[in-house]
């Protein structure tokens, strides 16, 4: 087949809904934007979970512990099934990780933050994992099939995520006058970077405009972020504390929330690498790789041995 | 500096007994036990399975999307294999 003939193949799939599979014939710039979007998403996942798992020794109960414990595995799982997404198309591990050792690669900016009290469990459970769960809820969708079906996956999985964060934001804001200024100051210092997870604003946003073309997103930047404020502000309702935005106020006409944009400085500073705790967070992921690597080479040599005995048997 | 990550394995899945095994994903691992365990703690974590198999991704042969139209093509037109291609009369209801 001829170039062209292959690139109508590929626009007649993603006109009629179809999944695009690792052996089909794909536009290069489509490949690129899928290993870029899904190692970044891979990333995120690993990245994340040192925030949390910054508190799985300091939970306040037996509960809370196993309940985080689960939730930081369940990150690194996510991260695994995004990794062999982002293989078959042609990209090694090796390659994926030393991208994200040195820096190369990006991962979500929220993972910048520092987790500083119990309640900013909650908060990441309840506003962090709401955000990541809009937006992987739209890419199950996606026109790559492996990548689709790692969403699918990670939304049954991410639910419970969410959940237990809401679940220990009521515990605190339901709980005494310490108890619930603890949540309101999380709530404080989660919001705008959760904000600023979407992306920046379509009109400011390079990459946007081929995922939406190509079916890999579906809604843009500002539609998620939209969908998340009307979705998120009655939950802060319920819990008796107050969004951190004086702006905003429900919009009858456009059946949505108004509110404040987040400080896109800061966003592009943190993405950039000056964040609080892009380096801490760098550091750590350079540290446990390079402590497994004594690991990695025992496995191999013990797996490589074994053959050998079985061959000479 | 680049380390081996070791090979990737496909694996399947059986969700209950007497089903069959359906492919939910791939992973690395050095060797067969290693394989399983990963498969187990990936895959695994709330009862999605109760039976693994794991098999070396380069031992699997794929047929090729470009052949989809001659490699499938002498099964398109066997109408006659289909139970809808016969008439049963009326009287004798549901078959």
């Amino acid at each position: 087949m001829e170039i062209n003939k292959f690139e109508e193949v590929f626009e007649g799939k993603l006109a009629k809904n179809e999944m695009v599979e690792p052996k089909d014939w794909m536009p290069e710039n489509y490949r690129k934007h899928l290993i870029r979007q899904i190692s970044q998403h891979a990333h995120s996942e690993i990245v994340g979970m040192l925030p949390e798992g910054n508190w799985i020794t300091r939970a306040p109960s037996l509960r809370a512990k196993v309940v985080l414990l689960a939730k930081v595995q369940d990150e690194g799982g996510h991260g695994l099934y995004l990794y062999t997404a982002a293989e078959t198309l042609g990209i090694s591990r090796d390659e994926l990780l030393t991208n994200l050792h040195t820096g190369k690669a990006k991962y979500s900016s929220i993972f910048n933050y520092p987790t500083l009290t119990w309640a900013d469990i909650g908060a990441v459970g309840w506003l962090v994992d709401g955000a990541a769960i809009m937006n992987q809820v739209m890419l199950q969708r996606a026109s790559y099939g492996p990548y689709a079906r790692a969403m699918v996956r990670i939304c049954k999985e991410e639910s419970f995520h969410q959940r237990q964060g809401f679940e220990i934001m009521t515990h605190l804001a339901f709980g005494t006058a310490d108890q619930k200024a603890m949540a309101q100051d999380a709530l404080n210092r989660w919001w705008y970077p959760t904000m600023m997870m979407f992306g920046p604003p379509d009109a400011d946003s390079p990459n946007s405009e081929n995922a939406v073309k190509w079916r890999i997103k579906r809604e843009t930047n500002d539609q998620l972020r939209q969908k998340f404020v009307n979705q998120t502000v009655p939950q802060v309702e319920y819990l008796g504390l107050t969004v951190p935005d004086v702006n905003l106020k429900w919009n009858e006409a456009k059946k949505g929330y108004d509110f404040s944009e987040p400080n896109w400085v800061e966003f592009k500073n943190v993405i950039s690498g000056n964040g609080p705790c892009n380096k801490e967070r760098l550091a750590a992921r350079n540290k446990a790789h390079d402590e497994g690597a004594w690991v990695r080479e025992a496995a191999q040599v013990f797996a490589k041995k074994r053959s050998e005995v079985y061959a000479a048997a | 500096m680049s380390d081996n990550q070791g090979p990737v394995w496909e694996i399947f899945l059986q969700k209950k007994a007497g089903q069959p095994f359906v492919h939910c994903g791939s992973l690395h691992a050095y060797d067969k036990e290693m394989a399983l365990q990963n498969a187990r703690d990936l895959y695994t974590r709330r009862g999605e399975g109760i039976s693994i198999w794991a098999v070396p991704s380069n031992a699997i042969i794929a047929s090729s999307p470009e052949d989809i139209g001659p490699f499938f093509e002498p099964s398109n037109d066997k109408v006659y294999r289909h139970p809808t291609f016969y008439q049963i009369p009326d009287a004798i209801g549901h078959m």
